[in-house]
């Protein structure tokens, strides 16, 4: 992974003023490329359907309309799905709960995998090693098998699956905020900092936590776009959000048998998904080398 | 170097111990009844004690635990609470079928994303190049199950019918004499992988193209094939090398869902299976293997790190 993109001894002189200007010096960077703009540009447009789908959609996403799998016409805009209900209301409706889900899981695994992150390299010693060993053990499983196991253990609910998605997550950011913040820790401004006594989490949120941030966009970019992957499969294979919640991969296990004769079911969401996953990675990678970019000082 | 590696392995087996005690607890030693959990809300207080006994929920935890590494160590795994059949009997043609899929999907997909790294960096910054480029990016955010759908809608249900959207294979029958039902979940698999694959091949032989030993050999007049194939690809690989094995190990994880989608009769397709069944003995043993794999390959990359890195072979450590 990069290596911090603003050298921190400057940060360390210049103080808040120019800390806030690092976010921005990456973020323009990130804007110049152009696969970065049209990812942004294809997430905002999803994260717009996700919010206002609802809003616009004709019919309830519930409302039985006509017979099942029929085809479009007789008011509806892409037929009705397995049970009668009307594909393009329950497609508006369907985004809202995978974006929902995705972002609580990113949030829950980029903010424990930071905290583990930044104490794990601060610290040192036992602690470290047994922060970095545990995190192994999480690492031991594939994040679905991980899933499943405790899908097992307390049954499907969405509150347990965004928690479950965030803990599994969080040990893989914590070893790239770990791997970036040893670059700091033996710095002059961190043993300035200590020197004068500052609280422990006071050198961890504002004097590490600065100069991780470019790793941390990426990483955030990066856990989004494999949250809305794993939300979506496991809302898909019946062990996230019950039926007959209107949501995207409930949606594609609905109608995924009745394909031949009734596409747009899957079709829709099967895109929906797809354009969101690709273009937080656009705006991922533009993140990245944007990063590497600031790195070499170009 | 041998105490570096006698490390590695202890550490392997360390957290291998680590991980069942994680999967011994998430299901069974947890508060609530794990006989409960099986057999739902409605069942009778006789079958409930019959499987109480079986499963052995009536001893303490600690003695539950060590039966049951017992029983996985020596390779007796239980009995399925769904289908009351032996869970090794159960699973083991799956792994069979599971194992020939990700071997399939592997030996086409390192050479193949090899040889696609190596195109792209010859002919950096050129079309081919951005185009390729741009879509592995694209392709490397898509959730494997929505390529395997993807793929079910061009090659087996809508766009055309050439190939089976469902891997009809018959229990007992192995998935290599059937080939063409493994063809949408390989090629799914395959998908996957090959951009993580290309993209650091690609970066990796750009560098080397630039060297000054490439540009001494295209000065002493060598064929550009000759130049690319035995002097750069060489040097280049190695990182190359290692995501694969990354993504070996990424595979033992990607055929769950890819298995479901297609109905393949794997481990995969029968962990969600057993999921949905609240069949313990089950997941337990798929999750165990699952994290075996996954473990065991993870070293092998590290190792295989080592033995290609020079600096590292030698460090002493």
């Amino acid at each position: 992974m990069s290596t911090p993109a603003i050298t921190a001894d400057e940060v360390a002189v210049a103080g808040p003023a120019i800390r806030q200007r690092q976010w921005m010096v990456l973020i323009r960077a990130t804007m110049h490329q152009w696969r970065a703009r049209i990812g942004l540009g294809i997430f905002l447009l999803m994260v717009a359907i996700a919010l206002f789908g609802p809003l616009i959609a004709p019919h309830s996403p519930d409302a039985f309309v006509g017979a099942p799998n029929s085809p479009a016409g007789n008011g509806t805009l892409f037929g009705t799905d397995s049970l009668g209900r009307d594909v393009w209301s329950r497609f508006l409706h369907g985004g809202l709960s995978v974006l929902g889900m995705s972002l609580g899981a990113t949030v829950i695994g980029v903010g424990l995998g930071l905290v583990v992150g930044l104490t794990a390299a601060y610290i040192g010693g036992i602690t470290d090693e047994v922060l970095m060993r545990i995190s192994d053990v999480f690492m031991a499983f594939p994040q679905i098998v991980l899933a499943l196991l405790l899908v097992t253990a307390f049954g499907p609910s969405v509150p347990l699956i965004i928690l479950i998605v965030g803990i599994s997550t969080a040990p893989r950011v914590a070893r790239v905020i770990r791997g970036a913040a040893l670059q700091v820790v033996e710095r002059d401004f961190v043993k300035a900092a200590e020197a004068v006594g500052e609280k422990r989490t006071r050198i961890l949120f504002g004097e590490l936590l600065p100069n991780v941030t470019s790793p941390l966009l990426v990483e955030v970019g990066l856990r989004l776009t494999y949250s809305i992957g794993l939300i979506a499969a496991l809302n898909f294979i019946g062990d996230g959000i019950q039926p007959p919640a209107a949501d995207w991969g409930v949606m594609i296990n609905e109608n995924r048998l009745a394909v031949s004769v009734q596409p747009w079911g899957v079709v829709l969401p099967i895109l929906a998904i797809a354009l969101l996953t690709i273009g937080t990675n656009l705006l991922t990678d533009g993140f990245a080398r944007a990063a590497i970019g600031i790195d070499r000082g170009e | 170097m041998t105490r570096f590696l006698i490390r590695r392995i202890l550490l392997g087996l360390l957290t291998l111990l680590l991980v069942s005690i994680v999967v011994f607890a998430a299901t069974q030693a947890l508060p609530g009844n794990a006989a409960r959990a099986i057999l739902g809300r409605d069942a009778t207080p006789a079958r409930l004690a019959a499987l109480t006994q079986q499963l052995h929920l009536n001893r303490s935890v600690f003695s539950q635990y060590f039966h049951w590494l017992g029983g996985i160590v020596t390779g007796s795994l239980g009995t399925s609470a769904a289908t009351e059949q032996p869970v090794s009997s159960l699973i083991g043609g799956r792994i069979a079928n599971s194992a020939f899929l990700v071997f399939v999907s592997a030996i086409i997909a390192i050479p193949l994303s090899i040889s696609l790294g190596v195109w792209m960096a010859v002919r950096r910054d050129k079309p081919a190049d951005h185009i390729l480029s741009t879509s592995s990016l694209a392709l490397a955010a898509l959730p494997d199950f929505v390529i395997g759908i993807g793929l079910a809608l061009l090659f087996a249900t809508n766009v055309s019918h050439i190939l089976p959207a469902v891997s009809l294979i018959p229990p007992g029958e192995h998935a290599w004499n059937v080939p063409k039902e493994v063809i949408l979940p390989a090629a799914t698999l395959i998908i996957a992988v090959t951009p993580y694959i290309s993209r650091i091949m690609r970066a990796s032989m750009v560098e080397v193209l630039e060297s000054d030993y490439v540009t001494m050999a295209r000065l002493k007049g060598l064929p550009n094939r000759t130049v690319i194939w035995r002097h750069a690809v060489p040097n280049a690989i190695v990182p190359a090398i290692q995501v694969s094995a990354l993504q070996l190990a990424y595979m033992a994880g990607g055929v769950v869902l890819v298995e479901f989608v297609f109905s393949f009769p794997g481990v995969g397709a029968q962990l969600v299976d057993s999921v949905g069944n609240r069949d313990i003995p089950v997941v337990q043993a798929l999750a165990i293997i699952i994290a075996a794999v996954y473990v065991v390959v993870n070293l092998l990359a590290d190792l295989l790190t080592i033995l290609v890195t020079p600096r590292l072979r030698t460090a002493g450590r």
